[in-house]
């Protein structure tokens, strides 16, 4: 049986390796094959130019600053929405107060419901969630500065995606916020499967709220944590932080770049100034990023598996 | 994305086979790596076909003087917006009555590029396209590679109306000149004629006891005048100043001259440095100083503004023609809509109160692989006879490129303004072609790290002018990007 094991396990990946290399690997390849290339998108005319496009790119402020915003939104997204998700999900399963009778863990009061609750966002489509905080920051008649001037803070009327120094955490808050009840769900379906008598030893043993999460639910929780970043590493420097960004920011992409992101920048170049060689080039740049954030989060996040 | 779930929920099952959980493992972090990274543009563009099965020559007759084919078939692409749909399917059926036996196929979308971009590549382009919209194809590279067909048959045939009479004398002033890049040949025909300018409700005007001022020191007596009242002098789309230059440029015109505006299209040293910029960027700079632009302005995008500004809060708000169109449902009926010429410095400006911009909107181009160029041709001079032509302007609230047809229709308030804001200019229509050159440059550059970051309050006039004629020489440098020259 070991014999032909490989074989096996090869005649069932082909169909879908090969759908992967056709529609995966295969447009990576002329991408990177554009981005030596001075293609235009718009006609099918081009002839190599080396590694122009990349000298090119190394001298282009805007990419730095993209690149700069994107490596912003890798680090700080995961981190705040993960730590918020961690903290919502044990306390929806595990941080509740013990009460007569019932189990010996449990959220708290009204958990079944704030898990609902923060799931919401999730269903909406990510444009929709832009186009409705692109409201409430409205400065003049938006929800924000409404409710500050409904609480007698008249002299606080941020221009939000109007100014240069909070546009980009505005844009940050909404993607926080649409992808957090994601990650409680998830977690809180990998708190669910950590076995309760673990639980009952720590509160023999005296433990806290604190030590509990610390000591028990994170290490039992790691690999879906680690999972759990490099997707949300991803989300950010992907799709969703292209829709959040063209959608809502001033241009799109400043005021003054102030909230300019690759995915953008590639966007922009392609299908705006009509130079797509150049954009796969800073896709290029991007695919490295991706790759270095992804090796990095599985280098660091190593840690024995604890089987329970 | 769904499949991730599971794989993050597999780890969890204790004991399978080590070769199976490493491929998971792998897999799922390739899937995981590839998802975002797809969405660079990975179409095939190597494949040209350049076969050349165009349509044959027609019999050349005087009703048919592009010499259209009657048989072959006709594709027209329209860009499906502002503008509707049905003027052009109107046009269809005109053509389709004059070539009867010949099949058209008519069809509208929003999404030029992503439709047409892959029939460029392959050399399969249809006959007649409008390329307007958010997904306009860049036409500074459509001509640079030669993806256009020249126009001037079309501009040369007789036109529809009066055999007698040329198409190109038909037009508007400037229409011909926008679809010229470089040298003689026309590239593209702007369907539509914009008018930009001041946007104002006339109505607001009065209440002040003010008319519309024609110098910058009654601009900021009338600012001034609606303050007391509490209401601001100007709004614009803050997320979107390329707004500004609507009045702004024009006004650059009229204190310095004609040939600021070209010098500054063209990118010469130091064009942003002549002191009628100055006076403008500071005249500007004033209405924000004096806090004369309503609160918040800079965080509203074009709708934002363009209702703060109906529902009174604003006077003043740089546009174009097509606000009446697009803010309807928010401008109040008794609004009176009127635009103006841009407020001048004073008297001794170069060029007469009235200097105004207008220039071509809706870009209508052939493409030179097209199979039947004519049937294209012929399509857009059905269009720019005088009944298309009102038909146009009283469906969608919008002149176009044929100079008249609008005598025996009603007219809507801003129409009707418009149309005297003309009258008014005379000769005196400026053309400023930085935004459809330039695109990256005006918007992005000049437009939202210039203008915006000023009008803000940010940067000051001079701070201003120093950043915008770095970006003009950036790009005057740049030579990864097609320069023009004013003829």
């Amino acid at each position: 049986m070991q014999h032909g094991k490989y074989r096996f396990i090869v005649g069932f990946l082909a169909l879908p390796l090969g759908l992967y290399a056709l529609f995966v690997v295969w447009p990576f390849i002329q991408s990177i094959y554009y981005s030596f290339t001075d293609w235009t998108g718009l006609s099918p005319e081009f002839k190599m130019v080396g590694l122009d496009n990349y000298r090119r790119m190394l001298d282009d402020e805007i990419f730095w600053k993209s690149l700069q915003h994107s490596l912003m939104f890798a680090v700080v997204l995961p981190l705040v929405t993960i730590s918020l998700a961690l903290f919502f999900a044990f306390m929806i399963n595990v941080g509740g107060r013990r009460r007569k009778g019932g189990p010996v863990i449990s959220g708290v009061r009204g958990s079944s419901f704030y898990k609902i609750v923060y799931f919401f966002p999730q269903v909406l489509s990510i444009a929709i969630v832009a186009l409705l905080f692109a409201f409430a920051y409205n400065p003049d008649s938006g929800a924000i500065n409404s409710f500050f001037r409904g609480i007698g803070l008249d002299g606080l009327q941020p221009l939000w995606l109007g100014d240069p120094d909070l546009a980009l955490w505005c844009v940050m808050a909404v993607l926080v916020w649409s992808t957090v009840g994601f990650f409680v769900v998830l977690f809180s379906a990998g708190m669910a499967s950590i076995p309760a008598d673990l639980y009952e030893a720590a509160l023999l043993d005296g433990a806290g709220r604190a030590a509990t999460f610390f000591r028990i639910t994170l290490p039992l929780l790691w690999d879906t944590v680690q999972s759990g970043w490099v997707y949300m590493g991803i989300l950010a420097l992907g799709a969703e932080s292209f829709a959040v960004v063209q959608i809502m920011t001033t241009g799109p992409g400043g005021p003054d770049y102030s909230t300019t992101v690759m995915v953008l920048y590639v966007y922009q170049k392609a299908f705006r100034d009509g130079q797509a060689a150049y954009a796969t080039t800073i896709g290029v740049a991007l695919l490295i990023v991706t790759l270095a954030f992804a090796a990095v989060v599985m280098r660091l996040g190593r840690r024995e598996r604890l089987e329970y | 994305m769904g499949s991730h779930t599971e794989n993050i929920g597999s780890d969890k099952n204790g004991s399978v086979g080590v070769g199976r959980r490493d491929l998971i493992k792998r897999s799922a972090a390739l899937g995981l790596i590839s998802v975002p990274t797809m969405s660079f543009p990975s179409a095939c563009a190597s494949s040209g076909g350049g076969d050349e099965d165009k349509a044959k020559a027609g019999k050349k007759t005087a009703k048919n003087p592009l010499a259209v084919n009657e048989t072959a078939q006709m594709e027209f692409v329209l860009f499906d917006g502002g503008f509707g749909k049905e003027y052009a399917e109107d046009a269809v059926k005109i053509y389709e009555k004059s070539f009867p036996d010949a099949k058209v196929k008519f069809s509208a979308t929003q999404k030029i590029q992503s439709t047409l971009q892959p029939r460029f590549n392959q050399g399969t382009p249809p006959d007649l396209i409008d390329n307007s919209g958010a997904e306009q194809m860049d036409m500074g590279v459509l001509v640079g590679k030669k993806q256009l067909a020249d126009l001037t048959p079309l501009l040369d045939a007789a036109s529809y109306d009066d055999p007698n009479k040329k198409v190109r004398d038909t037009l508007r002033p400037g229409i011909v000149e926008m679809g010229q890049f470089d040298g003689d040949p026309v590239w593209i025909m702007y369907y539509a004629y914009t008018v930009y300018g001041v946007w104002y409700s006339q109505k607001a005007l009065d209440s002040l006891d003010a008319t519309y001022p024609e110098t910058w020191d009654q601009m900021l007596a009338v600012c001034e005048k609606a303050k007391k009242k509490g209401i601001a002098g100007w709004t614009y789309a803050g997320k979107y100043p390329y707004y500004l230059p609507f009045s702004l440029y024009p006004m650059i015109g009229k204190v310095g001259g004609r040939e600021v505006l070209d010098a500054i299209d063209n990118l010469e040293p130091n064009a942003w440095k002549h002191p009628a910029v100055k006076a403008c960027f500071d005249a500007y700079y004033e209405l924000f100083a004096k806090g004369y632009i309503l609160k918040g302005t800079p965080g509203l995008d074009h709708i934002q503004s363009q209702t703060a500004w109906a529902k009174g809060k604003a006077l003043f708000i740089p546009n174009g023609s097509w606000v009446e169109n697009e803010s309807a449902n928010v401008i109040p009926a008794d609004f009176d809509l009127a635009v103006s010429a841009p407020t001048g410095i004073d008297s001794s400006d170069k060029m007469p109160f009235g200097t105004i911009w207008a220039s071509g909107g809706e870009p209508f181009v052939v493409p030179a692989k097209a199979k039947n160029t004519a049937g294209g041709m012929e399509q857009l001079r059905i269009m720019l006879s005088e009944a298309s032509s009102k038909n146009f302007t009283s469906k969608v609230k919008s002149l176009t490129a044929y100079n008249g047809g609008t005598d025996g229709i009603t007219l809507t308030p801003g129409l009707k303004s418009g149309v005297a804001a003309l009258d008014k200019a005379g000769e005196n229509v400026v053309n400023p072609r930085l935004q459809d050159w330039y695109v990256q440059l005006q918007k992005e550059k000049i437009g939202v790290s210039g203008l915006g970051e000023m009008m803000a309050g940010r940067l000051t006039p001079a701070e201003a002018i120093k950043k915008i004629q770095g970006y003009a020489d950036e790009a005057a440098k740049d030579t990864s990007i097609k320069h023009y020259k004013h003829q």
